[in-house]
């Protein structure tokens, strides 16, 4: 839909790229971005590192879920910048030289995708889910992985997939 | 996005300082709330000024046998803390009912309080909105409302209020600490938000260069009766239509003290004294409980497609009471209501 333009602002000098150390799937990277540069788009866009996937860019829908210091959270809502220091796992840190993580066993066993989208951020979220230890019942998965929306609906299976991750530590 | 200057705060006074010196410039804790605006050309910051790094990350015990939570303290690690799991249950039932697991991650307590509004208009910045370009007119009051309030509306503005934690805070009457250049004053919760009034574009009374650093919480937890209730589109992951914190301490099956506070009903949690003082003394029955809800909403007034929340909001909230009543508070996880 056509926006109105914003209202004029004040010219806004162009900021100095800002040098953000992160170390992303145990590799320590340098990068130089501008402020508004969301750790989404510095994963993609700078690092090619295009596992992670953007489906909405506002919160939504999971898609862009990676683990921040072992906490899961939405890479589309966070400023790259702000996380200068910080430790990172996205879908391609999770297997370990080349053997798959139980998780992706699991999403393989279970058949839980279609078009696999949503995947690589139904799987981020599901380790944090599991470090975190909330979660006992099939109802508690379901209620605390409501933030990764599935668009092929999936969702019986990612349970099942997800429960079976949880019995193999 | 848009262009902006990136700065990190480096102490309470130096946060003050810059967003005093610099009217374009605003505090972004979690970003879950301003980078989505931002990203919506709704809010155009020239600065901003990243407050996550200050040490207001803890939880701490009162001399009143309290609480004080430190304004950078994580939704999530607030709701899983065990001083509020065990002493206030209510607050950390409606943090869970609120928002996912990820931004939850992410969310500030002080950020939490000062989210907007998810009306459709405010964020479609095509339309006319008094709460986002004061003076152009409300396209709620004759357009799609069905999310919007049914209380304490005005002719400028009737949105809501989106969060779930501040309806607990409400209830359990917490108080807000700030800083200024002034230095440093407490806000009662319940003045904390303001109803729309003339100027929605005006949404709590903290004042532009202030910043929140805690949230004090009384020793009075309601840990045994209380409830979350949240009525919403799909069974996780929405904005309330209603909520109701409810809080009861019973003595012989008559109401000693009373808290009832509402979400998704008005510009700010919504709390009645007169519909407290109607619980206090009386059996905790339903016909009880329902003179309550009839009182608190002896003035809401519906818009085309809200005016379904009167009867909700009346349902939902004999159904909290006689939760909290019974101690069978309602569980985030397993759907049922009971
Ligand atoms: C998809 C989605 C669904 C959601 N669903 C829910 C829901 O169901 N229930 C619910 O309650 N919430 C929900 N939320 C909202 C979420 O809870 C808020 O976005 C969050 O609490 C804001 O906290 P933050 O730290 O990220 O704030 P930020 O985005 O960092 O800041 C928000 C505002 O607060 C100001 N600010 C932040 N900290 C301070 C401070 N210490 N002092 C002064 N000013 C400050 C900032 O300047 C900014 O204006 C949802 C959000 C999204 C994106
Ligand atoms: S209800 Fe308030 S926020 Fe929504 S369009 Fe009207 S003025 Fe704007
Ligand atoms: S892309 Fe981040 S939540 Fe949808
Ligand atoms: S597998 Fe297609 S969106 Fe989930």
């Amino acid at each position: 839909m056509a926006r109105k333009k914003a209202a004029a602002q004040p010219t806004i000098p162009r900021p100095e790229k800002i040098a953000v150390a992160l170390i992303i799937n145990g590799v320590e990277t340098q990068l130089s971005l501008a402020p508004w540069t969301t750790l989404l788009d510095a994963l993609r866009d700078h690092l090619d590192l295009t596992g992670t996937k953007k489906g909405c860019d506002h919160g939504q829908c999971g898609a862009c879920t990676v683990l921040v210091d072992g906490r899961r959270i939405n890479s589309c809502l966070m400023l790259a910048v702000m996380q200068d220091g910080a430790t990172v796992t996205t879908i391609e840190g999770l297997a370990v030289d080349s053997r798959l993580h139980p998780l992706q066993q699991a999403f393989i066993d279970h058949d839980a995708f279609q078009c696999g989208y949503c995947t690589p951020g139904q799987i981020c979220s599901a380790a944090g889910l599991i470090t975190e230890g909330k979660a006992k019942s099939a109802d508690e998965i379901r209620e605390l992985m409501s933030g990764n929306i599935c668009r092929c609906g999936a969702y019986p299976n990612i349970v099942a997939a997800i429960q079976q991750a949880m019995e193999q530590p | 996005m848009i262009n902006f200057q990136y700065v990190r705060a480096s102490d309470v006074a130096d946060a003050v300082r810059q967003v005093a010196a610099d009217p374009g410039a605003r505090f972004i804790a979690g970003g879950t709330n301003l980078i989505d605006l931002m990203k919506e050309h709704v809010e155009h910051p020239t600065k901003l000024i990243d407050i996550s790094r200050l040490p207001l990350k803890t939880v701490d015990e009162t001399a009143q046998g309290g609480l004080r939570i430190g304004a950078l303290v994580p939704n999530s690690d607030l709701a899983y803390h065990p001083l509020i799991a065990q002493r206030y249950p209510m607050l950390a039932s409606a943090i869970l009912a609120g928002a996912s697991a990820q931004l939850r991650n992410m969310a500030s307590t002080g950020g939490n309080l000062l989210q907007r509004t998810r009306c459709y208009y405010f964020y479609d910045t095509a339309t006319p909105c008094n709460k986002r370009e004061p003076g152009t007119g409300c396209s709620a009051i004759t357009g799609l409302n069905r999310m919007h309030a049914i209380l304490g509306t005005s002719e400028a503005c009737i949105a809501t209020h989106p969060s779930d934690m501040c309806v607990a805070l409400a209830a359990l009457d917490a108080t807000v600490h700030v800083a200024g250049p002034a230095g440093e004053r407490a806000i009662a919760f319940v003045d904390f938000h303001r109803l729309p009034e003339k100027a929605p574009h005006r949404e709590t009374n903290l004042q532009r260069n202030e910043i929140v650093t805690a949230v004090e919480l009384p020793a009075r937890g309601f840990a045994a009766n209380y409830t979350y209730l949240k009525i919403r589109d799909r069974l996780s992951y929405a904005f309330a239509l209603v909520s109701v914190a409810a809080g009861l301490e019973l003595e012989g099956g008559l109401i000693k003290e009373a808290r009832l506070a509402l979400g998704g009903v008005a510009h700010k949690p919504w709390r009645d004294p007169s519909a407290e003082a109607a619980l206090r003394g009386q059996a905790a029955t339903p016909a009880t409980f329902s003179r309550a809800g009839d009182l608190l909403l002896r003035e809401a007034k519906g818009f085309e497609h809200n005016t379904f929340k009167i009867d909700l909001a009346r349902r939902t909230i004999v159904r909290a009471l006689t939760q909290a009543a019974a101690g069978t508070p309602q569980s985030q996880s397993e759907k049922k209501i009971r």
